[in-house]
C-alpha cells in the first residue's frame, strides 16, 4: 500500500481527533495501486482471509487430472477429453442455474425436473404437433420461466420454504411427465439439429474463430475497465497483468482447441473440432456472469444474499430479487435439459430427476458458498467439471457406480466443510459481528 | 445560528400508553446534540418519528424554519436526514464502496459505473479523515466494529445528509475504536452536518456532543449545554431525581 502524509483539514478540538491524528496517516487505497507483487501479495492475503473462490476446486481438477492420468492411459486421451466436455455440459449449465438461487441461501431441487417436464412438452411439440424446433424451444423456454414465476411466488410472496416449494414440485414434476409422455414413456429426439449440439462439432476453422472471439472479449473488457478508471482519475493496476490474463486464455484455450481439433476417431470417418455444446455453454456463462458483475441486478442479487434486511432499507425489492432468480434458474434448467437429451437422444418420464443433487454438489464443491452471498458461475462450471472427473476416471479404471457415488458424496462434504470454515475464517478477523 | 429542525410539542401514543408527552427538541447545523434517557423514556420512538418510519400523532416538525411532514422514511431522505441504526445493515459480502452505493449505484450504459463510484466512496471518506481502511474494495467482513461504524456513516454523508442520527453508536465498540468513531462525529458535525447521537454511554456523550438533551418518560427534561453541566446532573435528569431546574421551561405532567 502508498503511504503519503496527509494532514488534517481539522484543527484538533478534543481528545478524541488528538488520538485520531495520532495514528499512522495512511492513504486509502482502492487495491489497484502498486506494482505486479503488491497485487499477487494483495491476493494471497484475500485467500488467507477466507476468499478462496474456486482454488480448492480448480486444485481438485488438477490432482484428480494427474491420478486419473497416471492411472489410466485413456484419461487423457483426445476423445475421452471432448466426452468429458459433452458430459460436463448438462451439469454445468444446472449448477449455472441452481447458483443464482444458492447465492440467495435458496434452493430449487425441481430444477432437474423443470427441465424434463419442459423437454417433455419441446418433444411432443415436435414429434406429435410438428413444430419447428426453434418454436418448440421457445416454448420450453417460456415454459420454464413460467415455473420459475411459479416457485419465486410461493417463496418470495407466500413464504414457503424454497425447499418445501421445490421439493413439491420434484414430486410432482415427475408426475406430470409421466403424464405427458404417456405409458410408453420414451420419446426419441429425432431432430438432427437437436442431436447435434452435444454430439456434432464444429468445423475446425470455427473452433479457431471461437478462441479468437474469447480472446478479444477479454481483451477488449479488460482494456475497457481500464479506460474507466483512467477517466475517472483511479488507479490502475499493471498492464502486464491484464495482458497475462489474455495470454493464459490465449495459451489455455488455444490447447484445448488444438487437441480437439485433432483427428479423435478410432474408425474412418473423421471426429474432429470443438463439440458445438463448448461455445454454447461459455455464452450463457459469459452473459450471466457480466450480469451478476456489471449491472445493478446482479449487485443485488449478492446484497439480498449477503443480508437481505440490508437490502430492503436501502430500497431494494428483496421479493422481486428472489422471484427474478428463481426465473433464471428455471430457464436456464430448460437448457440444461435440452443438453441432457441431444446427449441421450431420449425425453422420459425420469428425464432429470438425478441430475438435480449432482447439480448442488457441482456448485458447493466449485466454491458456491451455500451460507449466501458468494459465488460464481464460473466456480459452478469448475465444480461440475471436478465431479464429472470423478465419474469418468472412475468408471474408465473400472470401478463400479457405487464408489463413485461414495466418492463424489465425500468430495461434496469436503467442499461444504471448507465453505463453512473459510467462512468462520473471514468472520473471525472482524472485533464486532452485526 | 437558526436550528435545522424544531421539534415542538411531539405527541405519540400506542394505544394507552402515551410514550411521547409533549416533547421539544431543536437540532443545531455543525452541532453534536445527544438525546439521552433510560430504557422506555421514548428516545426510538422520537427517533423513529424523525425518520419516518413511525410518523408522530400530533406536533409540528420545523426544517430550516419551515414546517414539514414526516410521514414515510422517503419524506426524511428527501430533507437529508439519515439515521444509521445500530445494526448498521451492512451486506458483509460486499465491499465498502458497494455498501456505501448499496440501491443507488452510478450507472453507465445500463452497466455499474464502479471507477466512478469508488471516487466518490474514496473522496467521502477521505473527507472525513478516514485513514484506518486499508482499501475501499475490502470487504465488510474483514472489517472491525469500528470501521464498520465508519462505513455505515460514511453512506449517510455520501447521501448528502444535513442531519444524521446515530443510534448507539459505540455500543458494540472497545476502547480505541470508540475513540475512533467519536472522533469521526466531532468532523461530521464540524463539516456542517446537525448530528443526534443517541448513547448510554455518558463518557461518550460529554466527550463529543455540544449539547445534552435528556428524556424522562416521554417528557424532555433538560437540555443542557455539555460544558455547563456535571455528570451527576445528567444522571440526576435521567433517574428522574432531579427534575425542575431545567433550561428550558418544562413541566411534568
Amino acid at each position: 500500500m502508498t503511504t503519503a502524509p496527509d494532514k488534517s483539514t481539522n484543527p484538533p478540538t478534543n481528545r478524541a481527533l488528538e488520538t485520531i491524528a495520532a495514528a499512522p496517516p495512511t492513504t486509502i487505497a482502492t487495491g489497484h495501486e502498486g506494482s505486479v507483487g503488491d497485487q499477487i501479495r494483495g491476493y494471497g492475503q484475500r485467500i488467507r482471509g477466507g476468499e478462496m473462490g474456486m482454488l480448492p476446486a480448480l486444485a481438485g481438477v488438477v490432482v484428480l487430472g494427474i491420478l486419473f492420468g497416471v492411472l489410466s492411459p485413456f484419461f487423457f486421451t483426445k476423445g475421452n477429453i471432448a466426452n468429458l466436455m459433452t458430459q460436463t455440459a448438462a451439469l454445468m449449465m444446472l449448477a449455472i442455474a441452481l447458483t443464482f438461487v444458492i447465492i440467495l441461501t435458496e434452493i430449487d431441487l425441481s430444477a432437474g425436473v423443470t427441465g424434463g417436464v419442459a423437454m417433455g412438452i419441446f418433444i411432443k411439440l415436435i414429434n406429435d404437433g410438428g413444430w419447428n424446433w426453434v418454436a418448440a424451444l421457445l416454448v420450453a423456454l417460456l415454459v420454464g420461466a413460467v415455473i420459475g414465476l411459479f416457485i419465486g411466488f410461493f417463496v418470495a410472496r407466500i413464504g414457503i420454504p424454497s425447499f418445501v416449494v421445490t421439493l413439491g414440485l420434484f414430486l410432482g414434476f415427475q408426475g406430470l411427465n409421466l403424464v405427458l409422455l404417456g405409458d410408453a414413456g420414451a420419446y426419441r429426439v429425432e431432430t438432427p439439429a437437436v442431436i447435434a449440439i452435444m454430439n456434432k462439432s464444429m468445423p475446425i476453422w470455427a473452433g479457431w474463430f471461437m478462441l479468437v472471439v474469447i480472446v478479444a472479449v477479454s481483451l477488449l473488457t479488460g482494456l475497457y475497465d481500464r479506460m474507466q478508471r483512467v477517466r475517472s482519475g483511479m488507479p490502475v493496476r499493471p498492464m502486464s497483468l491484464l495482458l497475462a490474463r489474455v495470454v493464459a486464455w490465449a495459451v489455455g484455450g488455444g490447447a484445448v482447441v488444438y487437441l480437439l481439433s485433432l483427428n479423435r476417431s478410432n474408425g474412418i470417418i473423421p471426429i474432429e473440432g470443438v463439440p458445438i455444446v463448448v461455445p454454447i455453454a461459455l455464452f450463457i456463462l459469459w452473459v450471466g456472469q457480466s450480469v451478476l458483475d456489471r449491472t445493478r441486478y446482479g449487485l443485488h442479487i449478492y446484497a439480498v444474499g449477503g443480508n437481505p434486511e440490508a437490502a430492503r432499507r436501502a430500497g431494494i425489492s428483496v421479493p422481486w430479487v428472489r422471484m427474478s432468480a428463481f426465473v433464471i434458474c428455471s430457464t436456464l434448467a430448460v437448457v440444461s435439459g435440452l443438453f441432457t437429451i441431444s446427449q441421450t437422444g431420449v425425453v422420459q418420464a425420469s428425464t432429470g430427476r438425478d441430475i438435480v443433487l449432482s447439480g448442488v454438489g457441482a456448485a458447493v464443491v466449485g466454491g458456491v458458498s451455500l451460507f449466501g452471498g458468494r459465488g460464481r458461475l464460473a466456480q459452478a462450471a469448475v465444480g461440475a467439471l471436478l465431479i464429472s472427473m470423478i465419474t469418468n476416471g472412475l468408471g474408465l479404471l473400472g470401478y463400479p457406480a457405487g464408489i463413485t457415488f461414495l466418492v463424489t458424496g465425500g468430495v461434496l462434504i469436503l467442499a461444504a466443510t471448507i465453505d463453512a470454515l473459510s467462512r468462520r475464517r473471514s468472520g473471525s478477523t472482524s472485533l464486532a459481528r452485526t | 445560528m437558526a436550528p435545522l429542525i424544531e421539534l415542538r410539542d411531539i405527541r405519540k401514543s400506542f394505544g394507552p400508553v402515551e410514550v411521547l408527552k409533549g416533547v421539544d427538541m431543536t437540532v443545531q447545523p455543525g452541532k453534536v446534540s445527544a438525546l439521552v434517557g433510560d430504557n422506555g423514556a421514548g428516545k426510538s420512538t422520537l427517533i423513529k418519528g424523525l425518520s419516518g418510519a413511525q410518523p408522530y400523532d400530533t406536533g409540528e416538525v420545523h426544517f430550516d424554519g419551515e414546517p414539514v411532514t414526516l410521514s414515510s422514511p422517503h419524506d426524511a431522505a428527501r430533507l437529508g436526514i439519515e439515521v444509521v441504526y445500530q445494526d448498521l445493515a451492512l451486506c458483509e459480502n460486499l465491499d465498502i464502496v458497494q455498501n456505501m452505493f448499496l440501491g443507488r449505484e452510478t450507472v453507465r450504459h445500463r452497466m455499474l459505473d464502479g471507477s466512478d463510484m469508488e471516487k466518490h466512496a474514496t473522496s467521502t471518506l477521505q473527507s472525513l479523515s478516514v485513514r484506518t481502511m486499508k482499501s475501499v474494495r475490502q470487504k465488510v467482513s474483514s472489517l472491525s466494529g469500528g470501521q464498520r461504524q465508519t462505513v455505515a456513516i460514511a453512506r449517510a454523508v455520501l447521501q448528502k445528509a444535513r442531519v444524521v442520527i446515530l443510534d448507539e453508536p459505540t455500543a458494540a465498540l472497545g476502547v480505541a475504536q470508540t475513540e475512533q468513531v467519536l472522533a469521526l462525529v466531532r468532523r461530521l458535525a464540524d463539516s456542517g452536518v446537525g448530528v443526534v447521537i443517541i448513547s448510554h454511554n455518558l463518557a461518550d456523550v460529554f466527550e463529543v456532543a455540544d449539547y445534552i438533551n435528556v428524556l424522562y418518560l416521554g417528557t424532555m427534561v433538560a437540555q443542557l449545554q455539555t460544558t455547563a453541566t456535571t455528570y451527576d446532573d445528567v444522571i440526576g435528569y435521567i433517574t428522574g431525581a432531579k427534575t425542575r431546574d431545567t433550561l428550558v421551561e418544562e413541566t411534568i405532567s
